[in-house]
């Protein structure tokens, strides 16, 4: 029984002016109104919001808080061992009822008026309930056993906890695809370890930051370190894999198998005179996984990027603040079961990525660049014509906008326009 | 007193350091950054939420100055950001040791940052820890552990703090 139930918002008015996913009006970036219909149609609707990893709440009464879209979230381990998630807001005044980032907790207690509620996030005590003297205290047709914390619906996937508000969304395998799942199972097939948390503040929409995340054609042409530098990478194949519904993604590269010395580490060189690099150790790699993937960018629909560069493991949590500010949340990860050289690997090639990352920092001004000259005109279009209009995977190449396409499609189809 | 002079003395060669340290950055003058450590320095920034939580990854990693030149070089051919400056501001200067491995201190800093159509903002503060040795008659930084009071970032993060 939920106090504080969400009402489906009204279609916002909208109107997508061209027939494809291939032309997108700039007022998706900046109205106010659509960013409501998203809060409702979107993150409280039929997906899977990455919420929270198991390693981070690993016994009864350890939680972690965040958001879901707006939602503030409280996710917790309970007494049985299962996960919890529920909105965080006192069904009595609507405050936090938990304004720690992480904790362990027997129960939750707003702080408020210590409204109390169990770790399933059913409401357990009021505070004064039979008043004082026998004068005031709770109306005894309120009945504290029918009312709790809004409670989400969780999957938990290879360590990854999701938490979705609608009875409809499909259980997540079946939400990403089973080929997509592989690439989760891939890179995190053992007992994960937090290394580290940073947090970027972005001056844009979040719609921006996913876009780019999906956005495979950008990568070398922004990221310029690698051809600055001339680090030579006999990086051959790769190419973009996306679930049948277009929604989510995974954009990949795979280099030769011959390119190895004996102790399994990738032979990196800077080629170019005018630059070289001091030192290449950041940019070692040490295969772990079974493959020759190097780099694996994929993304869950619709705020969720899960992150192998070389070495460096992460999943990256993007947080939506307004409708031109978002806040990304890096989770940097490793194994339970890294020995030290191979922890000390992840701390240097760390640099690359991150809000100070060698080649993943211009993504953290490139959407504020567009969000700015966006504003002027929303009824103006961006327009992504590479790898054609349409929204396939393709292999052997990722100069293709196919996988951006794809997001629109799952935003419409959600946002109803 | 002799003891209280030479006190003085090495506290004011540190607080030189810094200062000559924070004009460099200021200064944009950064290809003589990676001076100010010795040839194997280490120089780190991570938030105090990280350090807290016993995190071993930072923000920015260099082991050597080898490293640190490649950051600048990064910056000043590869990266793409908005050009911006940085103003420092730096206090409270507090000699933890000193032993035969060198001088510890932590002190606070405050980072100020214009961008160029002339937006300020404090960007960060938060503390330096750091290890100090003499080579060759100059203080050099074994270490510098520059501790972010906050987590986030606002936009990126390249010039060194």
């Amino acid at each position: 029984m939920d106090d504080l139930s969400v009402k489906t918002a009204a279609a916002p008015d909208f109107k997508w002016l061209h027939g494809d996913m291939s032309q997108v009006p700039f007022q998706v970036y900046t109205d106010e109104a659509l960013y409501a219909a998203e809060q409702q149609r979107i993150f409280q609707g039929p997906v899977w919001n990455f919420i929270a990893l198991e390693c981070e709440i690993p016994n009864p009464g350890d939680f972690k808080t965040t958001f879901a879209g707006d939602a503030p979230i409280i996710v917790v381990r309970a007494e049985d061992g299962s996960v919890k998630a529920m909105v965080n807001r006192c069904v009595h005044k609507g405050s936090l009822v938990c304004y720690k980032p992480r904790g362990t907790v027997k129960e939750f207690t707003c702080v408020y008026h210590n409204w109390t509620y169990d770790l399933s996030g059913q409401l357990t005590g009021v505070a004064f309930r039979r008043g004082v003297n026998g004068v005031g205290g709770l109306d005894p047709e309120y009945d504290i056993k029918k009312h709790g914390l809004q409670k989400l619906r969780v999957e938990i996937f290879n360590g990854l906890i999701f938490g979705t508000f609608s009875d409809t969304t499909p259980p997540f395998r079946e939400y990403i695809g089973a080929e997509l799942c592989a690439n989760i199972e891939r890179v995190f097939p053992r007992k994960l370890k937090v290394l580290g948390y940073h947090s970027q503040i972005l001056p844009n929409n979040w719609k921006l930051y996913v876009e780019n995340n999906k956005d495979a054609y950008h990568a070398s042409l922004l990221h310029v370190f690698h051809n600055t530098f001339g680090v030579v990478r006999p990086t051959m194949g790769g190419g973009i894999k996306l679930s049948d519904n277009g929604w989510h993604h995974l954009s990949y590269t795979v280099k030769n198998a011959d390119s190895d010395d004996a102790t399994g580490k990738e032979k990196v060189r800077s080629l170019q005179d005018q630059y070289k690099l001091n030192d290449v150790r950041m940019m070692e790699h040490k295969l772990e996984f079974g493959d020759y993937t190097t780099n694996a960018i994929q993304t869950v629909f619709p705020t969720l990027v899960v992150q192998q560069i070389l070495n460096a493991l992460a999943v990256r949590q993007l947080v939506p603040k307004g409708v031109d500010k978002s806040e990304l949340i890096w989770t940097i990860l490793g194994f339970e079961d890294d020995d030290a050289d191979m922890q000390a690997l992840r701390v240097q090639v760390n640099n690359l990525v991150g809000p100070a990352g060698l080649i993943s920092m211009e993504d953290g001004c490139v959407g504020g660049w567009v969000q700015t000259a966006a504003k002027a005109d929303p009824g103006a279009q961006t327009v992504m014509p590479m790898g054609g209009r349409d929204i396939l995977p393709t292999e052997g190449s990722r100069v293709t906008e196919s996988a951006v396409r794809g997001f629109w499609k799952g935003w419409r189809e959600l946002m109803g326009v | 007193m002799t003891t209280f002079t030479s006190d003085l003395t090495l506290r004011l060669r540190i607080e030189t350091l810094f200062a000559d340290y924070v004009h460099c950055i200021d200064d944009d003058a950064l290809e003589q950054w990676p001076e100010f450590f010795t040839k194997d320095g280490i120089y780190r920034i991570n938030s105090r939420e990280n350090l807290a939580l016993g995190m071993p990854v930072s923000l920015v990693y260099c082991e050597g100055r080898g490293m640190m030149g490649d950051r600048i070089s990064a910056l000043r051919t590869a990266n793409i950001y908005e050009p911006h400056t940085y103003n420092h501001s730096i206090s409270a200067l507090k000699i933890l040791s000193v032993a035969t491995d060198g001088i510890r201190t932590q002190s606070n800093f405050a980072v100020f940052r214009t961008m160029s159509d002339g937006a300020m903002s404090l960007f960060n503060c938060g503390r330096y820890m750091d290890r100090i040795v003499e080579e060759n008659g100059a203080l050099k930084f074994a270490e510098r552990l520059v501790v972010l009071e906050s987590r986030r970032i606002d936009t990126l993060l390249v010039i060194p703090v």
